[in-house]
């Protein structure tokens, strides 16, 4: 039997191969597909003799959450608690940030805008709509500031943390190309640094103008890759975010250097505690100051395990793109057709995508209907929530948001020292200290 | 009443903006900045507004159509993101002045520190004096002219934005090089100083713009 060396695999053979031919490293989409600790190392402990559960039909669990009620007129009330994430017009085409928008609005919760500026058809569909504000600023302009309903100044993304955007020439098509300033056709990188600002003390007089310009009503968010996230979460609050996105190493991306997808930041299962912890010592954790976690949701359990963790509403990027359509084996053909597969196809930044989703082609886009597409993601959105709810019940909780940490043990120890939960039927959660001491922190008081 | 005062040494920034966006006159005069951050940010109409004194961080900014002059020195982010309209001032400027700006004319009677139109998306900008290290990087449309020097690293990776310098310029950024001052741009230079009510010749500029060897990322270009 030829044996296949453990080190030099046959991706990694691969991948030396084709540096070799291109001298080119390889750009894609998707987010991290390496295995690491995730949700899926968490199990909930439910209710037996010590607690008690809810009827599943009849006893009320809510899903709501205000979003940004610290400085804003005009905070966000979501009626789930699971929104969808920024994703630019450019990276997506017209017509899928329209179904986003469909389909986040049918269920009562917010999407966002991305890197590329606001277009009239995501604001007409979208009830709940965030506005990124980034170190490019395409096509930032006050106008469309007043028009969001919250604004969100992003640092980074959980794919890239410390990277700027990309946007291949083939994307670029003339409305992109306008909409950010640039001739059409080139390979643009966006900055990675905001322009007219460095470190917290600046972001606080930045986000002061931000609620000047819109006069005090919206609610400004500040978006981290999660990397060193306690002390990120603290300076953001610090600098006045009413609410911090914090988003793990596993979320999506449009267009990446695969080098930085795979090996920089950290997981989203190790970095909600560390946020949680770093708004609890500020007193500002379930009020005050909102925690949204993204990174590698993709249901109702996921939902449950990152609130329980201390989120107090997550954002889903990858999974709403499934749910509106793309890698689906109607597709197969095509996938293959471009040297990839349906379930595996990540050339987001291609611009040739089969599913009509990240494409500026407008044959391809027009392959999603941004009806039928807002009717799917609105389904998905529903079972989503319906799923957390039920998890949520069976703690014997009547609002998601009342799930804890105590709810919870892991599977693996890297699970749980990352999540600080214990190692199911022990006590024992790596790096924390001797037990009493654990036991106390828990605050749940039971533990021998 | 024609004109409205506002004294920041007894009103608010919050109560000077909340008057500037919702204008009950047409022009104002604002006392006391004392280094204020966001001064007139934010406006969005034809009004004019008289600053007497030195502003803080982003004053004017997001400016979209208004007339702001300050009769003293800026802070960072001076008219950043300016859509529309006019500033002026008769000092100096710090940092990422007309950073990201879109449109309208910013003047800059005295000298500009680093990043002076960083990112710049159709702005023209006037700067008397000169321009600190990495002005105009990834400048993506509009104009600048400095008639004193730039400093290190001019229009760092830069789009289509137009540079016109009169003094010394140091080492120029990645993908920026020296061009041909053509007829045309003498003539849009010779505006941009009119509008900006300075007299220089503009045989002494030289015009400074992309290579567009970036707009493609290329093995071995090292820069991507
Ligand atoms: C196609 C695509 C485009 C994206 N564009 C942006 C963007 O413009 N700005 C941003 O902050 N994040 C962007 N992201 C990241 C998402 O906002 C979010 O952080 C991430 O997708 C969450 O992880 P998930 O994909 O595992 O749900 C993008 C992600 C994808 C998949």
């Amino acid at each position: 039997m030829p044996r296949e060396s453990a080190t030099f695999g046959r991706d990694v053979i691969a991948e030396i191969q084709r540096a070799a031919e291109t001298g080119v490293y390889d750009i894609r989409g998707w987010g991290a597909k390496r295995a690491v600790p995730h949700f899926d190392d968490l199990l909930f402990l439910g209710a037996s003799m010590s607690r008690y559960p809810l009827e599943g039909y009849r006893e009320r669990c809510d899903t709501d959450v205000v979003l940004g009620d610290r400085n804003a007129r005009y905070p966000l009330h979501l009626q789930t608690p699971v929104t969808i994430a920024g994703m630019s017009f450019g990276a997506l085409s017209a017509q899928a940030k329209e179904a986003l928008g469909r389909g986040a609005s049918e269920v009562g919760t917010s999407t966002t805008t991305g890197d590329g500026g606001m277009t009239p058809e995501e604001r007409g569909e979208s009830k709940h709509l965030v506005y990124q504000y980034l170190p490019s600023r395409y096509g930032m302009n006050p106008a469309d500031l007043r028009k969001a309903d919250a604004i969100e100044v992003v640092l980074g993304q959980g794919a890239k943390p410390g990277g700027g955007g990309m946007l291949l020439g083939q994307k670029i098509s003339d409305r992109v190309a306008g909409m950010r300033t640039l001739p059409a056709g080139i390979d643009q990188r966006s900055a990675c640094r905001h322009p007219d600002w460095t470190g917290p003390d600046d972001l606080a007089i930045k986000i002061l103008e931000l609620r000047e310009i819109t006069d005090w009503e919206k609610p400004v968010y500040v978006k981290v890759g999660a990397t060193r996230t306690y002390y990120d979460v603290k300076l953001a609050v610090a600098a006045g975010a009413d609410v911090v996105v914090v988003d793990g190493m596993q979320g999506g991306t449009a267009a990446t250097q695969d080098v930085f997808i795979e090996h920089v930041g950290i997981p989203t299962l190790a970095a909600i505690p560390q946020a949680a912890r770093a708004l609890q010592e500020l007193g500002l954790h379930r009020h005050g100051v909102q925690l949204i976690v993204s990174g590698g949701i993709r249901s109702g359990a996921d939902v449950a395990k990152a609130m329980a963790l201390g989120a107090d509403a997550v954002a889903i990027g990858t999974a709403a793109l499934i749910a509106l359509g793309d890698n689906s084996p109607r597709y197969a053909a095509e996938y293959e057709a471009l040297g990839s597969a349906a379930g595996s196809y990540d050339d987001f930044q291609d611009g040739r995508d089969p599913a009509g989703i990240t494409t500026q082609d407008p044959e391809l886009a027009a392959r999603l209907d941004p009806v039928e597409g807002g009717r799917r993601l609105a389904n998905y959105l529903r079972v989503l929530t319906m799923e957390a709810q039920t998890i949520a019940r069976a703690c014997g909780k009547a609002h998601l948001r009342h799930l804890e940490p105590e709810d919870l043990v892991a599977l693996t120890v890297e699970a749980a020292a990352m999540a600080r939960v214990p190692l199911a039927g022990t006590d024992w959660i790596p790096g924390t200290g001797d037990a009493a001491q654990r036991s106390s922190t828990r605050g749940s008081g039971h533990h021998a | 009443m024609e004109s409205l005062s506002f004294d920041l040494a007894n009103t608010t920034v919050r109560a000077l903006n909340a008057e500037l966006h919702d204008p009950s006159v047409k022009s104002y005069e604002v006392l006391h900045p004392d280094g204020a951050h966001a001064v007139a940010a934010g406006i969005d109409s034809g009004i004019a507004v008289e600053v007497r004194g030195h502003v803080g961080y982003y004053c004017a900014g997001m400016n979209d159509g208004g007339t702001v002059t300050v009769h003293g020195n800026a802070g960072t982010g001076l008219a950043e993101n300016m859509m529309s309209g006019t500033v002026r001032i008769a000092g100096d400027a710090s940092q990422s002045a007309g950073a990201t700006a879109h449109g309208g004319l910013l003047v800059i009677e005295g000298s500009a520190s680093m990043r002076c139109g960083i990112s710049m998306k159709g702005v023209d900008i006037v700067v008397g004096g000169s321009v600190g290290p990495m002005s105009a990087f990834m400048a993506q449309a509009g104009r600048m002219v400095v008639c004193g020097d730039a400093g290190d690293g001019l229009g760092d990776s830069i789009y289509e934005a137009r540079l016109y310098v009169r003094g010394r310029v140091g080492e120029l950024g990645a993908d920026c090089v020296e061009k041909e001052l053509r007829d045309e741009h003498r003539a849009e230079l010779a505006e941009l100083l009119a509008a900006a009510g300075l007299d220089h010749d503009v045989a002494d500029f030289r015009r400074y713009g992309s290579a567009r060897q970036l707009y493609h990322f290329q093995p071995g270009q090292g820069r991507y």
